[in-house]
């Protein structure tokens, strides 16, 4: 009775999930996906602990589980209301390498029971033991490779690449890989050695994973850990027979990868490009883009900006991930309400890899109370321009950068950009003149339509929007 | 060949539940618009920590003098309990900013 009663509860786990992605697909029920499949998961997990039985024996050791749940709930819930919107991206990374120590760590108990239970070690179950080495090694590389874009993310590690580093990477799975089937195959008595080498070569394989990928990239790099974190899920539903599990894990392995290749395609732009392409930390590419980007800039004072954009028609606002940092979304909002308040038209353009994570600005300014609609997507906005007034860039380089479209030995070239020079004036708000996340020069900020405002984007929004309503 | 066969035989049910998820997945996030992207991702973040319930099996049968596995365990289902709970949390947090517009 209660063993089925756990089957209906994993099966009506299951279809929360789907459901509950599903809704998530929908702005106007994503929150309530969202809510349906925690449900799912809290029914799942509760009916395991009370309810799960293998051969007769309940589970035990309830103290430390309810423990384990507690503190883990609490850390949990506290990381995820105290972050800063700017700091999602990092800490949906931070999350997944979770995920992935988990299921690692999965294998590597259920290994040495394994280990230890079987008389006859030679006679051990071939197929347990290949999912075991499998949820070990994606878990592995998940987390390892999910810390380091955390890292990244949040400004602690570099974009570091040396020469080879694709050999050893290839190297590294290689040997993973025939380790991996040494120890299925032949059973050697040093079994247990070789399993811990294979753990150090996953964690290894990670970190020289990403630590080559540039910070633009990270977005994609992320979402396909995450389908890796699902795959390494599902071989723990595989391993112990569970369906929510196995379910929930391919349906976000299936899902994650789909979504990275949606975003490589945002970007014009294959998986492994990005993945091989060492974006931003390939020192050769950024000196060869460097060429024919030099000449000056000029700066605009704030009572000019304030003029030229009070009287416009339409004044479009690029925003980027410059205003993620300094939090000035609500200041964005503000300015956009003044101005309309004096007849000018004010939109929005949303580049889909603007920021550090796709729909990252839509998130941001929706939190500031931006109206839905005055958001273009990419397309629309570029049919838009050349009917703009003013263009206000707010900490975004890389996205509006025309070398994607005029030169090819760009690092970015091909990659879909906003053509903010169609429109009559680009006003361009950044810290200084250094150049953005993929470590590339932009020729827009030479150009003679364009002038530079320099500051934070904060500070320069505010003393703008003071200067606007004074006029 | 025989292995094989064997083999999938014994494991049909999880094989065709992989297959299914496989196109269930894709099918969901195609219709995705791309602004709810990052919300999505977190949310199927969130989804994967069902590998939660793994580590509670693992916590819930290890020995009490398995000092490895119990130690091994508990941090599993600490680890696990952040991917499900933080998840949840921060995809709900990025969901509420969408609602308020409306």
């Amino acid at each position: 009775m209660e063993i089925n009663l756990l089957v209906l509860i994993y099966l009506i786990g299951s279809v929360t999930f789907i459901v509950g992605l599903k809704m998530l697909s929908n702005p106007a029920s994503a929150r309530k996906g969202n809510l349906v499949a925690a449900g799912g998961m809290f029914a799942a997990i509760l009916g395991t602990i009370f309810l799960y039985e293998n051969e007769g024996q309940k589970l035990g050791n309830y103290p430390w589980i309810f423990a384990a749940l507690l503190i883990g709930t609490v850390v949990g819930t506290l990381m995820a209301k105290k972050v800063q919107m700017t700091a999602m991206p990092e800490m949906v990374s931070l999350f997944n390498g979770m995920g992935g120590a988990c299921a690692a760590l999965i294998s590597v108990i259920e290994f040495n029971h394994l280990l230890h239970g079987a008389s006859d070690f030679s006679a051990l179950d071939g197929t347990k033991l290949l999912i075991i080495l499998l949820g070990l090694i994606i878990g592995a590389v998940s987390f390892s490779g999910s810390m380091i874009a955390w890292g990244k993310l949040n400004g602690k590690i570099k974009d570091f690449a040396f020469g080879g580093q694709h050999i050893i990477n290839q190297v590294i799975l290689l040997l993973n890989v025939v380790i991996a089937a040494y120890i299925i195959t032949v059973r050697p008595e040093q079994t247990h050695v070789l399993f811990y080498v294979i753990v150090a070569l996953s964690i290894l394989y990670g970190i020289f994973f990403v630590l080559p990928i540039g910070g633009a990239d990270m977005p994609v790099v992320i979402s396909l850990l995450n389908s890796f974190t699902g795959v390494a899920a599902a071989c723990g539903g595989f391993l112990y027979g569970n369906k929510v599990m196995l379910t929930g894990g391919i349906l976000v392995g299936a899902a994650g990868t789909l979504l990275t290749i949606l975003m490589c395609k945002a970007m014009n732009r294959s998986l492994l490009n990005v993945l091989i392409g060492s974006f931003g930390g390939n020192k050769a590419s950024t000196a060869g883009a460097g060429v024919g980007v030099s000449g000056s800039y000029k700066e605009v004072t704030l009572s000019d900006a304030a003029v030229v954009m009070s009287y416009a028609n339409k004044v479009m606002i690029v925003p980027g991930y410059g205003l993620a940092v300094a939090q000035a979304q609500h200041v964005c909002h503000e300015l956009e309400k003044a101005l309309e308040a004096k007849g000018v038209e004010v939109k929005y353009a949303i580049h889909p890899v603007a920021g550090r994570m796709p729909g990252h600005m839509n998130v941001l300014l929706a939190e500031a109370d931006v109206n839905y609609e005055k958001l273009l997507e990419m397309e629309l906005a570029n049919e838009e321009f050349k009917n703009t007034d003013v263009v206000l860039i707010l900490g975004a380089n890389d996205v509006v950068n025309p070398a994607a479209k005029s030169d090819p030995a760009s690092p970015i070239y091909g990659m879909p950009i906003l053509e903010v020079e169609e429109a009559k004036h680009v006003i361009v708000n950044k810290r200084s003149m250094k150049p953005g996340y993929a470590g590339i020069e932009n020729q827009l900020f030479f150009q003679p339509k364009t002038s530079m405002l320099f500051g934070d984007a904060k500070k320069a929004l505010q003393d703008l929007l003071a200067e606007v309503r004074s006029i | 060949m025989d292995q094989i066969l064997n083999w999938i035989s014994a494991h049909q049910e999880m094989i065709y539940v992989v297959f299914l998820m496989i196109f269930v997945g894709i099918e969901i996030i195609g219709r995705v618009p791309s602004v709810l992207h990052t919300p999505l991702m977190s949310g199927a973040n969130a989804i994967h920590g069902v590998v939660i319930i793994g580590a509670i099996i693992v916590m819930g049968q290890a020995s009490q003098d398995d000092v490895l596995s119990l130690v091994l365990g508990f941090i599993a289902v600490i680890l696990g309990t952040l991917n499900v709970v933080g998840g949840f949390v921060v995809t709900d947090r990025m969901l509420e900013m969408f609602k308020k517009k409306k």
